[in-house]
């Protein structure tokens, strides 16, 4: 996985040995995408223009929402959402802030298929208000600074 | 009480990053300590009352602050606010980190 950073995006690629048509359901398909994100989207779809949403799945994030604006799907090459990143505060209304776009782009591979993934439109959004809140209101914080941990050791 | 966006609690960080001079100022900071206003337009084209709007718009986003000392206002970084924002994105990266490799168990099997 490569990686690199600014303050207002997050880029990822990784390489994934599989056929682009496998790829592609695990994004597009909601279930699917909830089960590896780790979100609940049980019997939802992803459609243009509308929201889908869900509770988080993943331990200690479960009284969290994720709400998705699918923003475009191109078959078996692009797909986009938006969201407001973060949103870690129950009491605080996020609907009001900007979005991120997060987008993903498979390219052809020699060794299957090439995931790129940005998601852009921090430098809108009051990222430090949020670290705050999350440290006040989540005993997960060491969680987070565990990942951390993990994430930098591995660049 | 109505919920507050928490943009209207406080003036956004990013926004506040997202100019040129403003990047410029926190830079000097960055690397003179408390500097005065006089310091700070030293050897540029800009003008005091610019440079005070602009640390204004950084004072306002909790990124630098300003003391008096004696009949001089000195502006100094506070890096809590940076350091918080830095924080946040590196832990939505590794929320990232981790459901890509989820991702990659799932198609590959």
């Amino acid at each position: 996985m490569s990686t690199s950073a600014s303050s207002d995006r997050i880029e990822r690629q990784i390489l994934l040995a599989a056929p682009r048509g496998k790829v592609w359901h695990a994004l597009v398909d909601a279930e699917s995408f909830g089960d590896w994100f780790g979100v609940n989207l049980k019997g939802q779809r992803f459609v243009v223009g509308e929201t889908t949403r869900g509770h988080i799945t993943y331990p200690g994030y479960e009284h969290l929402v994720c709400e998705m604006q699918i923003e475009r799907i191109e078959p078996e090459q692009r797909f986009a959402y938006r969201w407001h990143p973060y949103a870690v505060d129950p009491a605080v209304d996020y609907t009001q802030e900007p979005t991120t776009l997060v987008e993903f782009a498979l390219e052809e591979h020699a060794d299957g298929i090439l995931l790129r993934l940005v998601e852009s439109g921090f430098d809108r959004v009051p990222l430090a208000r949020r670290a705050e809140a999350y440290r006040m209101n989540s005993g997960g914080w060491d969680e987070q600074m565990r990942n951390i941990q993990n994430y930098l050791a591995r660049h | 009480m109505p919920k507050q966006p928490a943009w209207q609690k406080s003036a956004p960080v990013f926004a506040a990053l997202g100019d040129p001079t403003r990047l410029r100022l926190l830079a000097a900071l960055c690397a003179g300590g408390a500097l005065s206003i006089a310091q700070l337009t030293a050897g540029t084209a800009i003008t005091r009352q610019a440079v005070t709007k602009h640390l204004q718009v950084l004072a306002d986003a909790g990124l630098v602050r300003n003391d008096w000392q004696g009949r001089e206002r000195l502006w100094e970084l506070e890096p809590s606010r940076l350091a918080e924002a830095r924080r946040a994105l590196d832990a939505i990266a590794a929320q990232w980190d981790q459901a890509l490799a989820r991702l990659k168990r799932l198609v590959e099997r």
